[in-house]
């Protein structure tokens, strides 16, 4: 029987068998940021353990820091002092780190791409859940905990268990204006927030091969969101063609065989999946959540479902819950409401990509009266990209906020936070309650489609044309 | 790992948090995670559902029911600990005195997350769950964990078995250092690191 690509990584890298259902794999690349590494330094420190391979290990400063200024103290006392504990332990063990002052600097999961540090075949690991989007190309990556950040920093290696591995066959084209961002929410919306735990899913299918990197890095981004432990895509002639030139891809000298390698990496047709969906990317109009789970999503044209549309109690009562939380009344057209706050970034939409998509709808126009829009580049590549190419110009003419790269208000660990009842078309992924502020009230949309709400004031079925 | 974890399987009271998703940014919000520190999380722990935003405590919330007080025990329902990776979700849990949650399922980061904290998770059918928020329902519930026997029993000879990975289980009942057996790897993992050397070496 042919192996899965999942399981063709996994097996490679297997160290030992430290238990009965439990190996212990290798670490290909462990990514670190402020917020979940600390106490691992102190673990390290108090068993005087060294860190084993700095030279594999890459930190970048994100969740915590100000998109208004480039200074450690710029979002606050807390904050400072985090990013002043991660220089320290990066300087005390060598590891190589992108501050506030490199021009580099981003979000990990935007900067491990476009630095190259993101190959195929790899298994990466960091102290974020949003570590599914280096799955894009095709490298076995996912979230780790901070007792586990410690145990890579120490050995270079993780206990794992194999999971159930998921097929996600996505065939047919995407009609105008539907991007991978409603691909993924689509999918979510069908699978549900919990119909992927346990598995490592892996996307596939005519629509997968048509996207760009940027793409298959959004889908594989949210994968985690319903639950997967990790999105898969194998490497392509797309993959390659963006890897090289990276800063840290492959030398002319092993460009070859790294190559032939990654070529190699594609799960064989007579794997068996423990789990197999099928998707008709034709049929998927651009995507808009509702509630406060990922899986409370619909088509921008339908009405919020009713609770007694879902069959599970559970089900009914979260979707009450909702209703409430968020303000809303089943039936309702999500097109009928205002938006108090636009924001366009975060590691699922702030790559050039999304800024091009956003921007070709902005153009030429003005942010509606109220609302504050903002535009936050997912690193210092994009955002110099998007300055060279006037995108910048654009945004600020039509009266949006041009900000410094950072997770900013995805989280809102920083100072970019919505306010208690306000209402936000956000490209971030996850909708939670209190998520960008404690009462704030979330909606996840494209990049298209937060550029359209903020100019129209209103959510906006873009495929209509008629709301500009 | 705590070492004291063995006799906390014991007993202890139950607290209902009848909801599906819970996820960990309500577990531990954003505001408590800019400390470098691994303690002091118990105050954070369901910030937003336990206080209103005035900071007095929410009497809503079963956190704040007289009855829960002391609870170390937390039964909640499908998909539990979803979302961000954050360890600090199951610190501030623990700190609270959680050593136990019973759910229909929870997320896998979480899952790993507890377990390397010493937290024992336990993950029953719905129809399960079901029956034991009825319990709940009738009253507080003390309920004795038996972590060797898989069981959870309820007095009056009553029980309920439940199903635990093997590794997880012999991990919790040795209470073994996660990094150190790792470690007894060493010559493997050099040995693996040279072989990767030679088959790809642009990967450093």
């Amino acid at each position: 029987m042919g192996q899965t690509l999942y399981q063709k990584i996994y097996q490679s890298h297997v160290v030992g068998q430290l238990n009965a259902s439990t190996d212990l794999l290798y670490v290909d690349r462990h990514l670190i940021h402020e917020v979940t590494s600390p106490q691992a330094f102190a673990g390290l420190k108090q068993a005087n353990r060294p860190v084993r391979r700095p030279d594999l290990t890459f930190a970048t400063m994100d969740h915590n820091v100000s998109t208004q200024r480039r200074s450690m103290d710029a979002a606050g006392e807390t904050s400072r002092k985090q990013l002043e504990a991660l220089a320290q332990n990066c300087d005390e063990h060598r590891i190589p780190l992108l501050d506030l002052t490199h021009p580099d600097q981003g979000i990990v999961h935007v900067i491990g791409p476009e630095l190259g540090l993101t190959q195929p075949g790899m298994i990466i690991v960091c102290g974020d859940s949003h570590t599914s989007t280096h799955g894009a190309f095709g490298a076995l990556s996912f979230g780790i905990g901070t007792s586990e950040v410690e145990h890579v920093l120490a050995t270079q290696t993780l206990p794992q268990q194999q999971a159930k591995t998921l097929k996600i066959d996505i065939n047919g084209a995407l009609s105008p204006h539907v991007t991978p961002k409603d691909v993924i929410l689509a999918v979510i919306g069908e699978l549900g927030t919990a119909g992927g735990n346990g598995y490592v899913a892996e996307f596939s299918g005519s629509a997968i091969r048509a996207m760009s990197m940027e793409g298959r890095m959004t889908l594989c981004n949210m994968s985690i969101e319903m639950g997967a432990k990790a999105g898969l895509i194998a490497p392509d002639d797309t993959t390659i063609t963006y890897l090289k030139g990276k800063e840290h891809a492959p030398t002319a000298e092993h460009w070859d065989a790294a190559v032939a390698y990654w070529q190699s990496l594609y799960s064989d047709d007579d794997a068996v999946f423990d789990k197999v969906v099928f998707i008709d990317a034709s049929r998927i109009k651009p995507q808009i959540s509702w509630g406060t789970s990922p899986e409370q999503v619909i088509a921008v044209d339908q009405p919020i479902p009713a609770a007694e549309a879902f069959s599970e109690q559970s089900k009914q009562d979260a979707a009450r819950r909702a209703y409430e939380y968020m303000g809303l009344t089943p039936g309702q057209k999500l097109t009928d409401l205002t938006v108090d706050v636009v924001f366009i970034g975060s590691c699922t939409n702030s790559r050039i990509e999304d800024l091009r998509a956003a921007a070709s709808l902005v153009e030429g126009k003005q942010v509606a009266e109220g609302v504050r829009a903002l535009i936050v580049p997912g690193s210092g590549q994009v955002k110099r990209q998007a300055e060279s190419e006037g995108l910048a110009t654009i945004f600020k003419a039509a009266g949006f906020e041009w900000r410094e790269p950072g997770c900013s208000m995805c989280l809102g660990m920083n100072d970019d936070r919505v306010e208690a009842g306000q209402r936000c078309a956000s490209t971030s992924n996850r909708n939670f309650e209190g998520r960008q502020g404690r009462g704030s009230r979330t909606h996840l949309v494209s990049p298209t489609m937060a550029a359209a709400a903020a100019i129209a004031g209103r959510f906006v079925d873009i495929t209509t044309g008629d709301w500009a | 790992m705590n070492p004291s974890i063995h006799h906390l399987f014991a007993s202890g009271l139950v607290c209902p948090l009848d909801k599906n998703n819970v996820d960990t940014d309500q577990i531990i919000p954003k505001q408590f995670l800019t400390s470098v520190s691994r303690d002091g999380f118990a105050e954070a722990l369901f910030y937003d559902w336990r206080y209103l935003a005035d900071g007095s405590p929410n009497p809503d919330f079963v956190l704040n029911y007289p009855q829960y007080q002391g609870a170390s025990i937390l039964l909640s329902r499908a998909n539990f600990g979803c979302g961000s990776s954050r360890e600090h979700a199951p610190w501030a849990l623990q700190q609270y005195g959680f050593q136990v949650i019973i759910a229909e399922s929870f997320a896998d980061i979480f899952y790993n997350n507890c377990a390397n904290n010493g937290m024992l998770l336990i993950a029953l059918s719905k129809g399960n769950i079901d029956s034991l928020f009825t319990r709940c329902s009738e009253g507080p519930q003390q309920w004795h964990i038996d972590l060797k026997n898989q069981e959870i029993r309820f007095g009056n000879n009553a029980a309920l078995g439940f199903e635990i990975d093997p590794d997880i289980k012999q991990r919790l009942l040795s209470g073994l250092d996660f990094i150190g057996s790792s470690e007894q790897f060493a010559p493997q993992i050099s040995d693996f690191e040279q072989s990767r050397k030679a088959s790809q070496p642009w990967l450093g």
